[in-house]
């Protein structure tokens, strides 16, 4: 069996160019299953771009995608049952409760047992008082929770995370991470968490891809990152990399 | 690995599904019932309309032996336009309020498929127009005399040429919601009163000057007009005119169809179904 076909995301050569500038440059990665990667960059990077290639919401330029064994966009269709995401850059009708939402997306997902996985689900993620609630009532933290419920209904194989705790209060964001890893733990999903939250990728991820101007600048784990670049925590080796200090100048 | 697959049905692969279509259905319904004025906002021009048109044709047929005789064009004629152009709007409104709510991500995220979207999309046109024409068809009995309902056959075969025509300006403008954004939210809401002057909704095909009849009569509402004129004047029921109209249907939905796809595909290539704003 070739990598392509044991790797949960293989990505191979990826360009994404709109009107002749790159936003992703030729970017080759694969993720084994089971594991948590994390993608780092600042704005503009390229991270969304690559997630939503990866979804198969935009279709490369050239390279290819291939995810659980079908290649994106072409083959979607095949396994986008077996992923789900969460982004808080689309939210759900603010006018439906929060049951009648994740119903529709579990119908969606053609969940078997929608009730149980709701009622299992909000008990999970502490959402039992508000399942009868317009979803557009609930606080920040509230909606990501929901979000999070959407993205969990049908027990993904891949989940792609793009900022999943941002713009939430340090309590909740730090609550969100033990229901990710807890979710990980119990159901070996391979896991892509697009973050500005340094500290967020060090507890969640075993391995970091640091992505500048639509190219992977860095690929490792954590530790060996912070050993190759003399660096205390993932913030400064971040920092490191997008003021463009090499790893020398860095550990001096 | 396979965890996913112990709690979802075995409908998940990539045939065509009315669950996932349903469920759409259902979402969109919710909608509707937790909102008073979406619901309002369904009957009140209708009824606006009907009245206005109504009595307008009641003052013409005091002073005029044509309209005398032919009673019910004009009411006959704002209903039947309702239908064509409230079941465009309530496509296009389903459409736009997965924009508006910024989860047109989750839903094309989804394994939910094109086909299956567009055809909830048609169901909830069908639903809201029937919330919206129905009080109104009642409302034209009550003060004009005028009962749609008896035109029978004859209506449903008007019905259906008109709302398969709704559907493909609403199939196309969808598209056009996809690729370019909100931005092109103002077609919604015009796009059919382009159809208005040329299909010749309050008067006959004749009066058009004759190079701009070849356009009208390429229109498959043109031929229900007409029909209904027929029928309400001259107490004839045109199969021949309804089956043009079908025909021109056919060609008009495919061709909606296929540029809903193409639009489609071209969104994904632009990378604008993750930005839906203007």
């Amino acid at each position: 069996m070739d990598a392509q076909n044991t790797s949960a995301i293989a990505v191979d050569r990826l360009v994404k160019r709109y009107k002749g500038v790159a936003a992703v440059d030729g970017i080759s990665f694969r993720l084994l299953p089971g594991t948590v990667t994390g993608l780092l960059g600042g704005n503009g990077a390229g991270k969304t771009t690559t997630i939503a290639m990866i979804m198969g919401l935009v279709t490369p330029t050239s390279g290819t995608v291939n995810v659980l064994g079908a290649e994106m966009p072409r083959e979607r269709y095949r396994v986008l049952h077996r992923m789900n995401f969460e982004s808080p850059y689309v939210d759900m009708p603010t006018r439906l409760t929060v049951r009648q939402n994740l119903s529709v997306f579990a119908q969606l997902y053609a969940v078997a047992d929608i009730d149980g996985r709701i009622a299992s689900l909000a008990a999970d993620l502490d959402l039992t008082e508000f399942l009868d609630r317009p979803t557009g009532k609930l606080s920040a933290g509230q909606k990501t929770r929901v979000s999070l419920a959407k993205s969990l209904l049908n027990k993904p194989e891949v989940l792609l995370l793009d900022e999943p705790t941002a713009s939430l209060d340090p309590d909740t964001a730090d609550w969100v991470r033990s229901r990710l890893e807890e979710y990980r733990r119990e159901q070996g999903a391979t896991v892509l968490l697009a973050s500005h939250n340094m500290s967020e990728v060090e507890r969640l991820c075993e391995r970091v891809i640091i992505m500048k101007k639509g190219r992977i600048e860095d690929d490792d784990t954590p530790e060996r990152l912070l050993s190759r670049y003399g660096r205390e925590t993932l913030e400064e080796v971040f920092l490191d990399v997008a003021r463009g200090r090499r790893q020398s100048e860095a550990a001096q | 690995m396979s965890k996913s697959r112990a709690i979802t049905r075995a409908d998940t692969g990539v045939n065509f599904s009315l669950n996932r279509v349903s469920a759409m259905v259902r979402r969109y319904w919710y909608l509707l019932r937790s909102s008073w004025p979406r619901i309002l906002d369904l009957i009140y021009w209708p009824t606006v309309q009907m009245l206005m048109w109504g009595f307008l044709q009641l003052y013409i047929s005091q002073n005029a032996g044509f309209f005398a005789r032919a009673g019910g064009v004009f009411i006959g004629s704002v209903l039947l336009w309702d239908i064509l152009f409230r079941g465009q709007l309530g496509f296009s409104i389903s459409f736009l309020e997965e924009m508006y709510a910024r989860n047109l991500g989750n839903i094309m995220m989804s394994p939910l498929r094109p086909t299956e979207f567009l055809l909830a999309l048609m169901i909830m046109s069908v639903v809201r127009l029937s919330i919206g024409m129905i009080p109104v068809s009642i409302l034209a009995i009550v003060f004009f005399g005028f009962n749609l309902w008896a035109l029978g056959l004859a209506l449903a075969a008007f019905f259906a040429n008109l709302i398969l025509t709704s559907w493909s300006v609403g199939i196309f403008v969808a598209g056009l919601l996809l690729r370019n954004g909100l931005g092109a939210e103002s077609m919604a809401w015009t796009i059919m009163f382009l159809f208005l002057p040329l299909t010749c909704v309050y008067y006959p095909v004749a009066v058009l000057p004759e190079w701009l009849q070849y356009f009208a009569w390429a229109l498959p509402p043109t031929y229900v007009f007409e029909g209904m004129r027929a029928l309400v004047i001259d107490h004839a029921f045109r199969a021949d005119l309804m089956l043009e109209a079908f025909a021109f249907n056919i060609i008009l939905f495919a061709a909606a169809s296929f540029a809903f796809l193409k639009l489609l595909q071209s969104a994904r290539i632009h990378g604008s179904l993750l930005q839906t704003g203007e």
